[in-house]
């Protein structure tokens, strides 16, 4: 079993957990994700790490509560044991000392992007982090992001904090400030890996993205992850979750993610006493 | 002068849920017998002298032996003589091929009715099951050896079933939540209940074996971090991702792959939606690819889930058909079309991504291929549709990746299994052991189990010298 250690919802229906998973966070590298089951009858959901302590053995997430199985997450408290933490799981985001590196993180990829721009910066790379929200009230982090950031840009869509836009006004940031970006890493949901890479991909440059599939073992046995990544069949739990989002097919992606959305809203109308 | 038996050649069948009930259901479907059938049975065991049997059992188990004991009504005798060869009696007697092991060696079988093993073995195990305590054997003196069994599937049970029993200190690891490998994810509810793997691995907890769920070798920590912690490792890490038939449209919602339709429905309990979480699409028209007993689960899972048609689509005929006879012919009563010597080309799908339609050719067989089986070709011009919202492709899978990439000096084939030494399960690496579809691909249930068995008798003799 796996102690909770906190878990407090840091904006409206984002939650930060911290569990206490020792072996996980000994070999846990940036990019990589865990999955978490709940109990008995809950779903096994895939959820990046946001940061870890390797002296106290506890990982830290950020996710969104969107259902059932993660509205049983937003109820944990302190002192709370779930009987499923496993991983590190996934290819970790590479690291290297690329140059120049925008990161951009938007809802739960604000908590994920974090250790990526640590590792970056700390293998000497100039770090533009992009954080991206509806609002104000939905960005969070910013001391962290800045801590290794050589700068920070804050986009929200009605302009209440930092520029007003999308990843489009960010790009335009980027351009017009003249930073030369070497690579590009998104973490965020699948719009936002979708923009980032049609914003980003006039520079020629790497465009990594982490995609959120649907998964079940996470291990590489089930396929139901499957996405077309340069014309070949790829396994986002195993070959990802970070591909080069130049060569996604993201048609095929949104539709393939999609799969299940009834069942995922009829679940959340069920009141469990039989009737809708 | 010895007596001569009359043959008895009346195999005494067991009762199964009607066809037209179970379809619908997952209860187990063979519903086992009854004491009185379990002795009228073993009392048809002419009880050879050389007995052929044996020769055909994997794991050697002494079957005449068993079957005596079963006929004598000493129930008790017969099940300690089982498990002294075989840790997964309730599993075995379910689905071993036993046709094409024990049973086609029996003398009978000559004359049509070989002695039912399987069913035997099966009996004594649920007579174990109902009786109030179970009898552990004596176990030898702990050793102060540790040893790490990566995987709780048919191999990595049979390891540490027998090297507990040789007081070794053993703990089995497994990635996903709960134990069994793909006795548990792969094999359904009405073939294989959940409850019956739950006893063994109960069982094999008692007999003082460690079990670590959640935890990916590999991942979680190195088999190299492993080594430095255990004396000697067994890795049965089993089957990877799943292949598909590289046809255009594979990646349409609809298509599964038969790990996943399973997973979901086994491990995940989808079938009980939405009172656990994991949902299963409930299709109306479902064509499974694949011949061998996981395409039959599939097909027949589909049709518990409600569907109005469920088909198999085989490249090959009937003859070749890789499942067991019994599960073929369970399909086909229950309902399952088999539109044999058929192979899907191109998967076409609506607006949403959704399956609508698969376009098929027909084959005929030509000349034996390297398998030994007549190889299928392609017959021009003879391409038809068929309508269909699912397809699950269950053509096998690859083995696990996660232990060879993630080990550098682990000798991999280029199929990606683990190679081993045959006599031993010996692999590359200094301590390190290896057994069932991580090394022979895809296999069956037993020939993991053998495998172990012969992995485990190295491990000990490793562990014994050193």
């Amino acid at each position: 079993m796996f102690e909770i250690v906190e878990r407090k919802m840091i904006v409206p229906n984002l939650h930060l957990l911290v569990v206490h998973a020792p072996d996980i966070v000994e070999e846990i590298q940036p990019g990589q994700f865990v999955i978490i089951h709940a109990g008995e009858g809950s779903e096994r959901i895939p959820l990046s790490a946001a940061d870890w302590n390797r002296e106290e053995g506890t990982l830290t997430i950020v996710f969104m509560e969107v259902g059932t199985s993660t509205g049983k997450l937003a109820l944990l408290k302190a002192g709370d044991k779930i009987p499923t933490v496993v991983g590190p799981l996934g290819k970790p985001t590479e690291i290297d000392h690329f140059g120049t590196v925008v990161c951009i993180g938007g809802c739960f990829g604000m908590g994920s992007i974090y250790p990526v721009v640590r590792a970056l910066k700390q293998k000497g790379n100039y770090v533009v982090t992009i954080m991206e929200g509806r609002s104000k009230n939905l960005l969070y982090w910013e001391n962290k992001l800045s801590e290794f950031s050589d700068k920070v840009i804050k986009l929200t869509r009605d302009g209440s904090y930092g520029y007003k836009g999308h990843i489009k006004k960010g790009e335009d940031i980027i351009r017009e400030t003249g930073i030369k970006p070497d690579r590009v890493i998104a973490n965020g949901c699948m719009t936002l890996s979708y923009k980032t890479t049609k914003e980003y991909s006039h520079f020629n440059i790497p465009v990594i993205v982490t995609l959120n599939t649907i998964m079940i073992d996470g291990t590489g046995m089930c396929g139901v992850c499957r996405c077309t990544v340069d014309g070949k069949m790829k396994f986002a739990c195993v070959d990802g979750p970070d591909f080069d989002g130049r060569y996604v097919d993201w048609e095929e992606l949104a539709k393939r993610r999609k799969q299940y959305l009834n069942e995922e809203a009829f679940l959340v109308h069920h009141s469990g006493c039989g009737g809708i | 002068m010895a007596e001569k038996k009359t043959l008895n050649l009346n195999r005494v069948e067991m009762p199964k849920q009607p066809h037209f009930i179970r379809r619908r259901n997952f209860n187990e479907v063979a519903l086992g017998y009854t004491p009185e059938m379990a002795v009228a049975e073993a009392k048809r065991c002419l009880q050879c002298k050389k007995p052929l049997c044996i020769d055909g059992c994997p794991v050697e188990i002494d079957i005449p032996g068993f079957i005596k004991c079963i006929a004598d009504e000493d129930f008790a005798g017969s099940i300690k003589l089982l498990k002294e060869k075989n840790c997964l009696p309730a599993v075995c007697g379910r689905v071993c091929p036993q046709e094409e092991q024990c049973e086609i060696k029996c003398i009978l079988s000559k004359k049509g009715a070989p002695i039912a093993v399987g069913r035997l073995e099966r009996y004594a195990a649920e007579w174990e099951a109902l009786q109030a305590q179970i009898v552990l054997p004596e176990i030898n003196k702990n050793t102060g050896k540790k040893v790490a069994v990566i995987g709780s599937g048919p191999a990595g049970i049979t390891v540490a079933g027998d090297l507990i029993l040789v007081g070794h200190d053993v703990t089995m690891f497994e990635a996903l939540h709960e134990p069994g490998g793909v006795l548990t994810y792969g094999i359904p509810e009405f073939r294989l209940p959940g409850r019956v793997v739950s006893r063994e691995i109960d069982y094999l907890q008692k007999l003082g074996v460690k079990l670590v769920c959640n935890y990916v070798v590999g991942k979680t920590k190195s088999l190299k971090k492993m080594l430095e912690e255990y004396d000697a490792i067994f890795l049965g890490t089993g089957a990877g991702l799943p292949w598909f038939m590289e046809i255009p449209g594979e990646n349409l919602n609809g298509v599964y792959s038969a790990n996943e339709y399973l997973t979901r429905v086994n491990l995940m309990r989808a079938f009980q939606y939405p009172k656990t979480y994991t949902p299963v699409k409930r299709h109306k028209k479902v064509a499974v690819v694949g011949g061998g007993n996981v395409a039959m689960d599939c097909a027949r899972t589909a049709l518990r889930l409600g569907a109005e048609e469920v088909y198999i689509v085989y490249r090959r005929s009937r003859t070749e058909l890789p499942a067991r006879l019994e599960e073929f012919e369970n399909a086909e009563e229950e309902g399952v079309i088999f539109h044999f010597l058929t192979l899907p080309e191109k998967l076409f799908g609506d607006e949403n991504g959704w399956l609508k339609e698969i376009e098929c050719s027909r084959m005929e067989l030509g000349e034996p291929d390297q398998s030994g089986r007549r190889k299928p070709i392609r017959i021009d011009g003879s391409e038809f549709i068929m309508p269909m919202d699912a397809c699950i492709v269950a053509i096998g899978n690859s083995p696990n990746p996660i232990i060879p990439n993630s080990t550098p000096g682990l000798e991999v084939s280029k199929k990606g299994t683990i190679v081993v030494d045959e006599n031993t399960g010996k692999t590359s690496m200094d301590r390190v052991w290896a057994g069932g579809d991580i090394v022979t691909g895809a296999a069956t249930v037993i020939l993991a189990m053998g495998a172990g068995r012969k992995a485990a008798r190295s491990m000990h003799e490793y562990l014994t010298n050193s």
